[in-house]
Parts: structure tokens; C-alpha cells; sequence
């Protein structure tokens, strides 16, 4: 939806109108802007709120895909020496799992909040950048397509249409198959196939549009603030995505470096992990945990971020010691880089650093458990309301806390050397990433949609989705603390009975499908909102934070006049503050910038598509590959390059709001 | 076109242009990167300290002076933004033709380099020194050859008629930023990856 020219009143002048027309670019060719084809309007937008609902649409779509993977590897598991499956695919459907739920599902729906909520929480129309933010969605979209891309090379082969016949010929897994981590030496050339690649190469991808997305979200929460708006003003979400951002650009670089010498291993014949080369896969782990701590904090702080939204506002109470909350966040980003070496008690580290991983993981708790009690703190004495998005944030903190406590008892490195690689560490991690992230999401999305699309939940369905989450995720996981300490190891893709497995393991299957069941429920809940009659109004839930002051959905332009802000909850204040902490509103007497819409984001990251297919179609011997792989590094260059030249452009708005109120 | 400026009309609360704030962090993360590959190196050198021994085959003498060249380049660099400022358009493109100019010396010289190494036998998968020396200083010659590149653009953009100095002048400082930083990471590369090896 473009803007209508409704919106202009008659009084403007002549050369504003002309600034509406769709202006040609500095190439000369007209700037797709306010086109009437929704394609094309959406494929070249640069609007926060646009680009926020397809991550979140894509993000929703990779979860239910990784859920699929999920219930198949429990089905395999549910009784012994099953064979749905055979090992070979286990270990991608546990591989593809793990990458799909961090890197396609969880990370995209914190970044689809990012995106929609911190120019609205910060006052702003826009990010600082917002074709690089296209940029960012497109080159997600280009990477999971990429990682992705050898199921269907995997069909073809199995239909007899495609076989391998490159430097990994012969090695028919097309399908990543070595696990989230990676671990060297099995990525080497001799070990797996053309997963592998397309693995590294999607991976690279998206930590493209990962750290691009970064800078952006940085620079506009430092730079593009309401005026009044101070640092310890912002609302916790957008604290937790600065800090997320921080994270992102600083923890990426290890494993981009990591994977290019994967790379340069796998198609040069480099020795940076080859065993017989000289090279040591101990290198790997840590570049990869260097990455992969701080990594589950960056899916974990927007979750937090989250919760520290909705707790104060379905408590009619601010959030208990705000400074305290965003203080604990930056401190758990900062120990984020100092404990990754806890992954890796069990390699022999030597007793120092065993100790002092051990030391750093049990500190990293103090500031979790310090937020633990800023939130208990915060319900305490508040005038509770149960509604949706309460729900689910009650819900994160009992279950993130369950989580943290197996995480406790793993930064002991003796417990932890009964506990690494088995069931117990998979307890631990779904705890944290269900109970806390999912949930937290949940609830994020109950308490946001109807901003986001104008309209209101109905019914109560979402009480079920409640109920099926919190007890299907207990029931699939708390078996599996039992499960590990009885020594099941994790990545069997099947085991023998006798050892008192047979069942905890159908226990922990039945409890899959009734979480499954309610990720279903939730998706119901959600096209039953879009078809919604119920507007939502401004403002439904009695809310604290500065997005809520605007219409549902917000218009392309965000604010009709960019909000002065008084106080730290803004709107709270301006609803029931004294006159002194009340909004105000700038004057914009020339109207408002909109940046214009463009081609070139989305050209340059297709470019990634040959790029990432042909390097990785190459090792499987496809003819051609290779060129592909080079149109695709032209076409991104040449994308990049009318991107600089074309200009950013822009027109002039003047919304009806704006003129009649002044 | 004021337009295009007034586009930039968000106030900024920390009094620094987001292309330039955006840039410090792009150049805050390229630390990392290089990071990453410059602690493999040594990792590896200090693992298998008699696996290569590149004092044989480094020629101190090129490298100085690329090393030199490279110097002489950031200063260009700083004489063309600073014309920039002054809206000295003559003057600036000089000075770029200067960066590009000494730019493509220094990466005629790493070409060199790499050939003879590869010549006298150090190949990518020469152990474990020829895979890391090979994939860090190349990721820094990609780092040159980007910025030639953006350099070369702007010329040609200044040659349109389209730049002035009040709305181009922060394109270039943001370019210089980069190119300075590129040229601050050889010094250290020299340093630790050259140098050192000649001490002991
Ligand atoms: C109280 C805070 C936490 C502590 C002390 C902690 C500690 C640990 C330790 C020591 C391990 C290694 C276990 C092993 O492999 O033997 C581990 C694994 C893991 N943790 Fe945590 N953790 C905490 C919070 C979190 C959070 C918030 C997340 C995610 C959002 C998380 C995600 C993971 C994951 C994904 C793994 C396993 C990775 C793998 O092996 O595949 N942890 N944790
Ligand atoms: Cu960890």
C-alpha cells in the first residue's frame, strides 16, 4: 500500500505536488514509488513495518519447517531400534533442525520486531538506512534458500534425475549433515558432500544480512531518536536490540572468518582444519563458540526485551528497577565473549582455563537471575491482568528460569563431564530457546500483531496455545534431564532397549506433538486475527510505550509529527502523568521525508542466490557452476553500484492529521 | 537538490552523520575480522614453529616499500578530503588519481609477491603457513581492491558534475575512513606477520 494522494490537503502548493510524482532516479530510470502493484510495491519497499511483517511471515514459515524436522527426529526416537528413518537422514534432519530454528526461525522473528517496533518506540519514520534494510530481508531470503537448497537436489537424486560427480562425488548428502556446529573434521571434503557447502555458503549469507541489519538498527537507535527520547528513556526492547546488535557485529566476524576457511579448505585444499595438512579441528570450535556464546544471547536478549514490555504493562506498574534490567543486559552481552570455552570442557583445555570458563559461565547467571528478580519485582503489587500476552510472559520467566538452572549445573566442568553431548544439554537448551525464547515470542506477538495489522484478537484460543506450549514443552523436555543423566547420548538416530530409555523417549515424542500441536494452534490464532473484524484502536492494551501513541497499523510515515518525549514510559505519562511529562509534538512545517522506494537492495542480494548455489554446485562437479557463482558476484556489484549512483531520493508528505491539528 | 539533504534532516543526537557512525561500526567489526585471521596465523606459527621458515623467501625490501606506498596513499587520502571540505574539486580529483595511483602499486606488488611465493614453492596448501598467510594478506588485498574500486566511482561521479562539497564531502570522508583503516591494519599485518619473523 502506497501512501494515498488523499492524504494531501488542497491547500498545499504546486511544487510540493510535484515532489509526489514518482521522481526519476540519478540513472535516470523512475523510482518505484507509490506503484499500485503490490508486487511491486513490496518487493521494492523500504518501509521498517513492511519489511518487519515479511521477516516475521518468512521467520513463522521456517519454524513450522523446523518443527516438521522435529517431530520426525521424536517419531524416529520414540521406541527403539526404530527405522522411519535411516541414520544418514537423521543426521540432517537434526543438522537442518538446529541451523533452520537459530538462524531461519528465531533469529528473523527478533529481527521482524526489531524492525517494526524500534522506529516506532524511538519516534522515528524510519531506520537510518532503510534500503540497506531491504537489503538485509533480501539477502536473508537469499541465504535460506541457499542452505536450503540441497532437499531439492536430495529429491532429484532420489528420483535418479541428479548424482554427484565433482571433488565430492560419490558422497550423496546433499543436506547438510554435520551437525549446528559443524564440527571439523567431519565438514572436510573427504567426510561429507555437497551439504556441507551449501551449509557454508547460506550461513555466510545470512551473516550478510545479520550484520548489515546491525549497523542499521546501531546507528538508529544512537542517532535518530525523538527529541527528549534520552538513552535511559528507551524502552527496554529497544535497549536489547542495541545491545543484540552490538553483539551481532562483534560475534559474526569469527564464524564468517571460520567459514571462509572451511571454504578455502573444502575448494582450495587449505590446512587450516585438515588433520593431515597440520591443521587442528580444535581451531574450529573455538572460532566457532568465540561465535556461538554470544550467539544464544543474541537470541535470548530480545526475548528478554520482550518480557520487559509486557510485564509492566499488564501490571499497570513501570518496570521494577529499569536501570538495573538495561545495566544486567549490557553486563550479559559483555560476558557473553568471556565464557564460550564452556562448550569445550571435555577437549582437556588445561586446569586454569577449565576453572576460569567455569568461573566466567556461573558469573554470567548473576545478571540473568538479577533480571529474574526485576521482573518478579515488577509484578509485585501491580494490578495483574491475565490476558494473552501476560500469559506467555509469566510463562517465559518459570520456564527460562528452569533453563537457567540446568545451565548452572553445566558450568561446573566435572558435572559438565557427565553431562556434554548428552540428553541433559539438549534439556538445557530447549528450556531456554522454547520456554524462554518461543514464548517470549509468543507473547510478543499476541501483544503486538494488533498494532501491527490494526486488528484484535478474538475468542480464546489463545489459552490453548498456552496450555499445549507450556505442557508439551515440560512434558518433551523434562524426561530428557532423566534421559541424559541415564548417559543417552545426543545424535543417535536410534538406540537399543534395556537401558532404561524406552520410556522417557516415548514420553518426551508424545510430549512433541502436543507442543507441535500448539505452534499449529497458534497459526490458527493468527490468520483467525488477520480475518478479524475487531479493530484495534490505538492504543488496546492500556500501554506505556510511545508505538501505541500512533495509529494500528501506523501509517507509512509512522508519527504525523514527530512526538516530543517527557518522560521514560512516554505515553503512560502523557495518559496519566502530571502536565510537565505530557508528549509533545514537533513542528514540521515542510512536511515529511519519506525515503524512496528501490530496485537495487533486492537485485544485490539475489546476486547471493548464484553465488552461494554455484561455489557449492562446483565441489559437486555441476558444469557451468562455476560461472554461475561469477554472474552471481557481478550482479551483486553491479546492484551495489546503481544503488550508489541511483541517489536516495525521497518525497514530501503531508498528512491530513498533521495540517488539521496545526 | 536540497531535497536529497534535507533528507537527512533527522536530528542526530550524538552530533555524528550516520554514514559516519555507520562506517566507525562497519570498521569496529572489520577489527574482528581481521582479528580472526591474523590470531590464526600466529597461532599456527607459534604451533609449528619449524614448519616454514619465511625469512628464506619474504623480501623485506618489497614490502617495505608497498608498506610506504600504502602510507604515502592515506595521505593522499586525507589531502583529498580535505580539498573536498574546501570544495576544490580540481585539487580532490587530483589527490584520488594519487590514492588510486599508489593503491594499485601496492596491489601490483602483493600480485608480485604472491607469484614469486608461489613460484618458490609456498602454495595455499603448503601446510599450514601457506593456507594462513595466503587467505589474511589476500583478504586485505580484497580490501584494497574495494576501496580502488569506490575511489575509481567517485572519480568518475566528481567527473559528472553532480558532487559538491556540501553534500559529497562527508562520501568522501566516509571513503577515507575505510582506506585508512585498511592501510592501519597492513601496518600491523607488516608488523606481526613481517617484521617479526626478521627479530628472532
Ligand atoms: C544461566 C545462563 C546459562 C548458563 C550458565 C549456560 C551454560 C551452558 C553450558 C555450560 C553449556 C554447555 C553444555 C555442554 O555442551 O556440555 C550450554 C549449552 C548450551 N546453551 Fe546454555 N547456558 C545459559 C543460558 C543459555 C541461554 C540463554 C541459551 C539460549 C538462548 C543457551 C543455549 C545453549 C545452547 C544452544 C547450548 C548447546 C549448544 C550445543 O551443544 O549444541 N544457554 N549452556
Ligand atoms: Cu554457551
Amino acid at each position: 500500500m502506497s501512501t494515498k494522494i488523499t492524504d494531501i490537503p488542497s491547500t498545499l502548493q504546486q511544487s510540493d505536488l510535484n515532489q509526489l510524482k514518482p521522481e526519476k532516479s540519478d540513472i535516470g530510470l523512475t523510482r518505484p514509488d507509490h506503484s499500485k502493484n503490490v508486487f511491486i510495491d513490496w518487493l521494492t519497499t523500504v518501509d521498517h513495518k513492511k519489511i518487519g511483517l515479511m521477516y516475521g511471515t518468512l521467520a513463522l514459515f521456517f519454524l513450522l519447517v523446523g518443527g516438521v524436522e522435529a517431530l520426525v527426529i521424536r517419531t524416529q526416537l520414540a521406541v527403539p531400534e526404530n527405522n522411519l528413518v535411516s541414520a544418514q537422514m537423521y543426521n540432517q534432519l537434526f543438522t537442518m533442525h538446529g541451523t533452520t530454528m537459530i538462524f531461519l526461525a528465531i533469529m528473523p522473528l527478533n529481527a521482524a520486531f526489531f524492525n517494526f517496533l524500534v522506529p516506532l518506540q524511538i519516534g522515528a519514520r524510519d531506520v537510518a538506512f532503510p534500503r540497506i534494510n531491504a537489503f538485509s530481508l533480501w539477502s536473508f531470503v537469499a541465504g535460506a534458500l541457499v542452505i536450503n537448497f540441497g532437499w531439492l537436489l536430495q529429491a532429484l537424486e532420489a528420483f535418479g534425475l541428479f548424482s554427484a560427480s565433482g571433488p565430492t562425488a560419490g558422497m550423496n548428502d546433499f543436506v547438510p549433515a554435520m551437525g549446528w556446529f559443524g564440527y571439523a573434521p567431519l565438514t572436510s571434503k573427504e567426510f561429507t558432500g555437497a551439504g556441507t557447502d551449501f551449509w557454508i555458503m547460506g550461513l555466510q549469507i545470512l551473516g550478510v544480512a545479520s550484520i548489515s541489519a546491525s549497523f542499521n538498527f546501531i546507528v538508529t537507535i544512537i542517532n535518530m531518536r525523538a527529541p527528549g527520547l534520552k538513552m535511559m528513556r528507551l524502552p527496554v526492547f529497544t535497549w536489547m536490540t542495541l545491545i543484540v546488535s552490538l553483539l551481532i557485529i562483534f560475534a559474526f566476524p569469527a564464524i564468517t572468518i571460520a567459514l571462509a576457511q572451511l571454504m578455502f579448505d573444502r575448494v582450495f585444499g587449505t590446512n587450516f582444519f585438515s588433520v593431515a595438512g597440520g591443521g587442528q579441528p580444535i581451531l574450529w570450535q573455538h572460532l566457532f563458540w568465540i561465535f556461538g556464546h554470544p550467539e544464544v544471547y543474541i537470541l535470548v536478549l530480545p526475548a528478554m526485551g520482550i518480557v520487559s514490555e509486557v510485564l509492566p504493562t499488564f501490571s499497570k506498574k513501570p518496570l521494577f528497577g529499569y536501570s538495573i534490567v538495561v545495566f544486567s543486559g549490557a553486563v550479559i552481552g559483555f560476558l557473553g565473549f568471556a565464557v564460550w570455552s564452556h562448550h569445550m570442557f571435555t577437549t582437556g583445555l588445561g586446569k586454569i582455563a577449565t576453572a576460569a570458563f567455569s568461573l566466567l559461565t556461573m558469573a554470567i547467571a548473576v545478571p540473568t537471575g538479577v533480571k529474574i528478580f526485576n521482573w518478579v519485582g515488577t509484578l509485585w503489587g501491580g494490578r495483574v491482568r491475565f490476558q494473552a500476552p501476560m500469559i506467555f510472559a509469566l510463562g517465559f520467566v518459570w520456564m527460562f528460569m528452569m533453563g537457567g538452572f540446568s545451565g548452572i549445573m553445566h558450568s561446573s566442568a566435572p558435572a559438565d563431564a557427565q553431562q556434554q553431548d548428552s540428553y541433559f544439554v539438549i534439556a538445557h537448551f530447549h528450556y531456554v530457546a522454547i520456554g524462554g525464547i518461543l514464548l517470549a515470542i509468543i507473547s510478543g506477538i499476541y501483544y503486538w500483531l494488533p498494532k501491527m495489522i490494526g486488528k484484535m484478537w478474538q475468542g480464546n484460543l489463545n489459552l490453548w496455545v498456552a496450555v499445549m506450549t507450556v505442557v508439551g514443552l515440560n512434558i518433551t523436555f523434562f524426561p530428557m534431564h532423566f534421559l541424559g543423566l541415564l548417559g543417552m547420548p545426543r545424535r543417535y538416530h536410534t538406540y537399543l532397549s534395556g537401558f532404561g530409555w524406552e520410556t522417557y523417549n516415548m514420553v518426551c515424542t508424545i510430549g512433541s506433538y502436543i507442543l507441535g500441536l500448539g505452534v499449529a494452534l497458534l497459526v490458527v490464532d493468527i490468520i483467525l486475527c488477520f480475518r478479524s473484524k475487531k479493530p484495534a484502536g490505538n492504543d488496546p492494551w492500556d500501554a506505556r510505550t510511545l508505538e501505541w501513541a500512533t495509529s494500528s497499523p501506523p501509517k507509512v510515515y509512522n508519527f504525523a509529527k514527530t512526538p516530543i518525549v517527557n518522560a521514560r514510559d512516554a505515553l503512560w505519562a502523557d495518559k496519566y502523568g502530571p502536565e510537565s511529562r505530557k508528549l509533545g509534538a514537533m513542528d514540521e512545517a515542510h512536511g515529511i521525508h519519506m525515503p524512496s522506494q528501490s530496485w537495487m537492495p533486492l537485485i544485490a542480494s539475489l546476486g547471493f542466490i548464484p553465488l552461494g548455489l554455484g561455489l557449492s554446485l562446483m565441489q559437486a562437479g555441476v558444469p557451468y557452476a562455476g560461472y554461475a557463482a561469477i554472474f552471481g558476484l557481478v550482479t551483486i556489484t553491479f546492484g551495489i553500484s546503481l544503488w550508489a549512483i541511483e541517489g536516495p531520493g525521497g518525497y514530501h508528505l503531508h498528512p491530513k492529521e498533521a495540517v488539521e491539528e496545526a | 537538490m536540497s531535497q536529497e539533504a534535507s533528507h537527512d534532516d533527522g536530528h542526530h543526537n550524538l552530533m555524528v552523520n550516520n554514514k559516519k557512525l555507520i562506517m566507525w561500526l562497519f570498521l569496529g567489526s572489520d577489527c574482528m575480522f581481521f582479528g580472526t585471521l591474523i590470531s590464526t596465523h600466529l597461532i599456527y606459527r607459534k604451533l609449528y614453529p619449524n614448519e616454514f621458515e619465511p625469512t628464506q623467501l619474504f623480501s623485506l625490501e618489497l614490502t617495505s616499500f608497498s608498506t610506504f606506498i600504502l602510507l604515502m596513499s592515506s595521505f593522499l587520502m586525507a589531502l583529498s578530503v580535505s580539498a573536498m571540505h574546501k570544495g576544490q574539486m580540481k585539487s580532490f580529483r587530483r589527490n584520488v588519481v594519487g590514492v588510486i595511483f599508489f593503491g594499485l602499486i601496492f596491489l601490483g606488488c602483493q600480485v608480485y609477491e604472491f607469484t614469486h611465493f608461489a613460484h618458490e614453492g609456498l602454495l595455499v596448501s603448503t601446510g599450514t603457513f601457506g593456507s594462513t598467510f595466503y587467505l589474511m594478506t589476500g583478504t586485505h588485498g580484497v580490501h584494497v581492491a574495494i576501496g580502488i574500486f569506490w575511489l575509481i566511482s567517485m572519480l568518475f561521479y566528481s567527473q559528472s558534475g553532480k558532487m559538491e562539497a556540501h553534500k559529497n564531502a562527508i562520501d568522501v570522508e566516509v571513503a577515507g575512513l575505510y582506506w585508512h583503516f585498511v592501510d592501519i591494519v597492513w601496518i600491523v599485518i607488516f608488523t606481526v606477520v613481517y617484521l617479526i619473523e626478521f627479530i628472532a
